[in-house]
């Protein structure tokens, strides 16, 4: 069941690398992130890779698998063919740390721009209630593992650094839906959807839904419903005010 | 002179997963400057991992629970062993610490009247854990990390800095605790992996929140981070280490293909209607109910599977009883020659129940299963065995405060021992880590506010840090001599998986302590390659220290032990024994060598539990587990007298 596999791996770091050529055994089952491993272990000791869980849970083992933005540890070989020479390299729109590390403080100062879950005052730790079919919703959001893959495949950002000033990306508009859509959040978070974190950059390609390892309807569900509040909220006074009735009536 | 960042904060806390989380929070809204420090990214620590859920006797599901029910079904998956003041402390706080959650915009699944929906558990008498479909660490996670953000945009708005009084320093490995001379702590020194450069912080109280130790067993359902840190650490630093020997082994690890081996089965596979079957078809486990348990589980399949419906008129699976006995009953099965291909049994939820639903409740393990073996769960049943999944040692602490014996350390979660006694009980640690993140962090704030000075740093120590992290960059002292990280902790995992694992004899841990020693020897002359930027081979080989460490605590814990109980099963003393009930183990380095100390192992009587406590027990259950002497005080003993 074992057999060579023939691997490119991108190693270098912020001045600069290339792809560097590898022979490596494959076994029946294997993952990306086992070769990966097997490298470290015999061939390359040093070579950087950011890892935790390889079960797909925590989102850190994010990079490009032949362009393609992947989870390492749930890219099986299997989807290879057998003499397929397979490239990985780290994920684009984020600048180089090391080998396939990449520096994603983006995101973090993103995360912290979108203002916090605002509880309602009058319910003590409890009391909540709330209906299951009313926190579906925002509960498939919340499956987001952080991967960051949807933010790596955003065209506005992969190749325009300088979107990266005022659009937060697809995770965190996806944030601020999430927050919206909650049945006991009490901001209104159109405004700032729109006008801080640049909810109008995206032109519902989907993109980010392709390559999303929890299979969030990132788009459909999130970005489009946004989408359609802010304009209701823009250009549709009546619907706003109702919106605002309805939030405080709860 | 050992140059270094340098950082100052009243509190640290160490470990960013449930315990180190709810701790900062705690410290911070005391109004102390607090940092984070993690040696993954933020939001990423193990705990996401966990599953099923997060028990806390809400009664949302059942009315008849209560921390009463919840504590004695805590002791007794603990066989008794636990310390008791955790236990209460547990089970009286876990639903405050639940419901505090949402507060923080937490979104746990509902019942039909909008509270929170809870499962059964291995165990539990009452559907009790708190969930999200089968991602409930995730949410748990990203709820604090998420509260974190808060407090930080609260010190925004009022000091214009987000990180004025809380800053998390992630991808950030402590390797070293430091003491002033008074003994108490004053600092920790370690590295950044990113850049491999130094960084020291000064504080006046530490909270050790760094989890487990799976990574020294071969077949784990861990991660790369649980190598022990703050086990060690704590121990170099002159802490006890308490119960070590009890290491949980998880009935229900995938075993096929080889690259997965060890990844979690959660058991809400179990608690919502999946049963485990061996290669004859034939629901094996009623065979394996223990004394201890006979009567508290169903003896039929009929009743098993009416209780799902109507658990008030019948007993529950014994699918569901504790870890140790389901991991135990399936390596005898497998032993004698009934397990499946790969060396499991099978778990069986696709004949239990409508694909959809299957598909609805445990989203994560359809997808686990279908994306890494290529099993379709909903149509064929999966194959499991027994995985190293949580280590119930750890430091010994004071239930209250979470203070260690060391002035100034503090310990949480995973990493500090006591509460689960012997064996822990599914859902039971997310609780344990905001329940005593909390207490650890008021314990260190609370400690810090009564300095009246500052503990103060040696530059010495930090030489010396400095020194001993950067060992493994010094040439090899001879050609022959030169060892590899990955080859050395292949060998201790083997060790550790084959010689002191789920079933253990006298004599395969006197082997594996010779394994040790050696292993030990060649620690010291691991070399590493290339530079300091983010070197995993560098990285491991410090780790390697800290497993090594560990290991040997959990040997020679285990081979003190003579008797069987929870997680720890020595086939040559197969029974339970009362005269071991009320021992610790307790564990504490020793001898020259600061980096990988020797430990000795004493052993140490438990403090009697209190008799409000006792007397939530029938005096014939405790019989089962208590010597007579210890039940003199039981009012059914003075009864019979009378
Ligand atoms: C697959 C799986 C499923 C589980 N499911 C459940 C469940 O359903 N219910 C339940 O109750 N329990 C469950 N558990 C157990 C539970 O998840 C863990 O016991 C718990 O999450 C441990 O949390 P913690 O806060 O102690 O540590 P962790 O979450 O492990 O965090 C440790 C932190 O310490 C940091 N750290 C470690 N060493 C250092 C160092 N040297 N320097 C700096 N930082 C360091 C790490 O980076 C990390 O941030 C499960 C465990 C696993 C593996
Ligand atoms: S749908 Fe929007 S956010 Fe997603 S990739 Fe396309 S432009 Fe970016
Ligand atoms: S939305 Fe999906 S792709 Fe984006 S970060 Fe979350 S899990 Fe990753
Ligand atoms: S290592 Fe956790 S998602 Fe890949």
């Amino acid at each position: 069941m074992s057999y060579k596999g023939q691997f490119r791996v991108w190693r270098g770091d912020s001045d600069g690398g290339s792809l560097e050529d590898f022979e490596v055994e494959v076994n029946e089952g294997e993952v990306v992130l086992d070769i990966i491993h097997r490298l470290q272990a015999t061939q390359a000791p040093d070579l950087a890779v950011r890892w935790n869980c390889k079960a797909g849970k925590c989102g850190s083992c994010s990079a490009e698998v032949n362009g393609r933005p992947r989870l390492l540890c749930m890219t099986r070989m299997s989807l290879f063919d057998t003499d397929e020479v397979i490239t990985v390299t780290p994920m684009r729109a984020f600048s180089i740390v090391r080998d396939l590390v990449t520096d994603v403080s983006y995101n973090y100062e993103k995360a912290r721009e979108v203002q916090a879950f605002t509880p309602p005052k009058d319910l003590a730790p409890g009391e909540y209630r709330m209906q299951q079919v009313d926190v579906q919703r925002s509960q498939e959001f919340r499956k987001c593992i952080e991967c960051f893959l949807c933010q790596d495949t955003c065209h506005v950002v992969r190749d325009h650094e300088e979107n990266k000033l005022n659009f937060s990306g697809p995770r965190f508009l996806m944030r601020i839906a999430e927050l919206e859509m909650h049945p006991l959040d009490t901001a209104d978070r159109r405004d700032t959807a729109q006008d801080d974190h640049g909810l109008g950059y995206c032109n519902i390609t989907k993109c980010c839904t392709e390559v999303c390892p929890e299979n969030i309807k990132i788009t459909d569900n999130a970005l489009i419903p946004m989408k359609e509040r802010v304009a209701g909220r823009r250009y549709d006074p009546v619907v706003w005010l109702g919106n605002k009735l309805f939030k405080r009536g709860k | 002179m050992t140059e270094v960042e340098r950082h100052n904060f009243d509190v640290i806390v160490i470990g960013a997963g449930g315990a180190g989380l709810r701790a900062a929070i705690e410290a911070r809204e005391r109004g102390l400057s607090t940092a984070v420090i993690c040696k993954s990214l933020f939001g990423k620590a193990h705990t996401v991992m966990a599953e099923g859920g997060c028990a806390a006797s809400m009664g949302n599901a059942n009315p008849n629970d209560s921390w009463q029910v919840h504590y004695r079904d805590t002791m007794r998956g603990g066989k008794f062993l636990n310390n008791w003041r955790m236990a209460e402390l547990h089970a009286k706080e876990a639903p405050d610490r639940v419901w505090e959650l949402e507060t923080y915009g937490a979104l746990f699944d509902r019942t039909e009247d909008g509270r929170i929906s809870q499962r059964n558990f291995g165990g539990h008498t009452y559907p009790r854990l708190a969930h999200v479909g089968d991602r409930t660490g995730l949410e748990l996670i990203r709820t604090m990390q998420q509260k974190i953000v808060s407090l930080q945009q609260e010190d925004k708005a009022e000091f214009g800095d987000y990180e004025a009084k809380l800053k998390v320093f992630h991808e950030c490995a402590i390797t070293e605790l430091l003491k002033d001379d008074s003994g108490a702590i004053s600092g920790a020194f370690g590295y950044w992996r990113e850049s491999g450069r130094f960084v020291l912080f000064e504080t006046g109280a530490i909270v050790m929140a760094t989890g487990g130790i799976g990574k020294s067993f071969q077949v784990t359902s861990n991660s790369w981070e649980y190598t022990g840190d703050g086990h060690a650490l704590a121990l170099r630093t002159g802490a006890s280490l308490i119960n070590m020997e009890f290491v949980q082994f998880h009935p229900t690890g995938m075993v096929w293909p080889p690259s997965v081996k060890g990844i979690l089965v959660t058991e809400g596979v179990r608690g919502d209607g999946g049963v485990l079957k061996n290669s004859e078809g034939e629901r094996f486990m009623f065979r394996y109910v223990p004394d201890v348990f006979k009567g508290q589980y169903a003896e039929t399949e009929e009743e098993a599977d009416r209780w799902y419906t109507d658990p008030d008129n019948n007993r529950r699976t014994p699918d569901l009883l504790p870890r140790d006995e389901v991991a135990r009953a399936i390596n005898t099965e497998v032993k004698e020659g009934r397990g499946s291909p790969h060396g499991g049994v099978y778990l069986d939820i696709a004949s239990r129940m409508p694909a959809e639903e299957i598909k609805r409740r445990l989203p994560s393990m359809y997808h686990q299963f279908k994306e890494l073996a290529d099993v379709d769960i909903t149509a064929e049943p999966m194959e499991v065995g027994p995985t190293c999944h949580y280590v119930m040692g750890g430091i010994e602490v004071e239930p209250d405060t979470g203070e260690s014996t060391v002035p100034g350390l503090f310990a949480a979660g995973e990493c500090s021992g006591g509460m689960h006694g012997s064996n822990r009980l599914g859902g039971n640690s997310l609780s344990d880590l905001l329940v005593f993140g909390r207490r650890a962090g008021m314990g260190a704030a609370t400690y810090v506010e009564s300095l009246e000075r500052r503990p103060v740093v040696l530059q010495s120590d930090i030489d010396g840090a400095a020194r001993s992290a950067l060992s493994p960059y010094e040439p090899a002292k001879s050609e022959g001599s030169r060892e590899n990280p990955y080859t050395l902790h292949f060998e201790l995992q083997q060790t550790m998986n084959e010689l002191v694992g789920i079933i253990r004899t006298g004599e395969e841990i006197e082997q594996a302590l010779g394994r040790l020693a050696e292993i030990r020897a060649r620690v010291r002359n691991v070399v590493v390659e290339g530079h300091r930027q983010f070197n995993p081979g560098w990285h491991l080989a410090l780790d390697l220290r800290n497993m090594m460490v560990v290991s040997e605590s959990v040997a020679k814990a285990a081979l003190l032990r003579t008797e069987s109980r929870g997680g720890h099963t020595r086939d040559d003393y197969p029974m339970l024994d009362a005269d071991w009930r009320n021992k610790l183990l307790v564990c504490r380095a020793s001898g020259e060598d600061s980096v990988v100390p020797d430990v000795t192992v004493e052993p140490k009587d438990q403090v009697p539990m209190r008799q409000d406590l006792l007397e939530l027990f029938e005096l014939s259950e405790l019989e089962k587990y208590y010597t007579e002497a210890e039940l003199t005080t039981h009012p059914a003993t003075e009864g019979d007298r009378a």
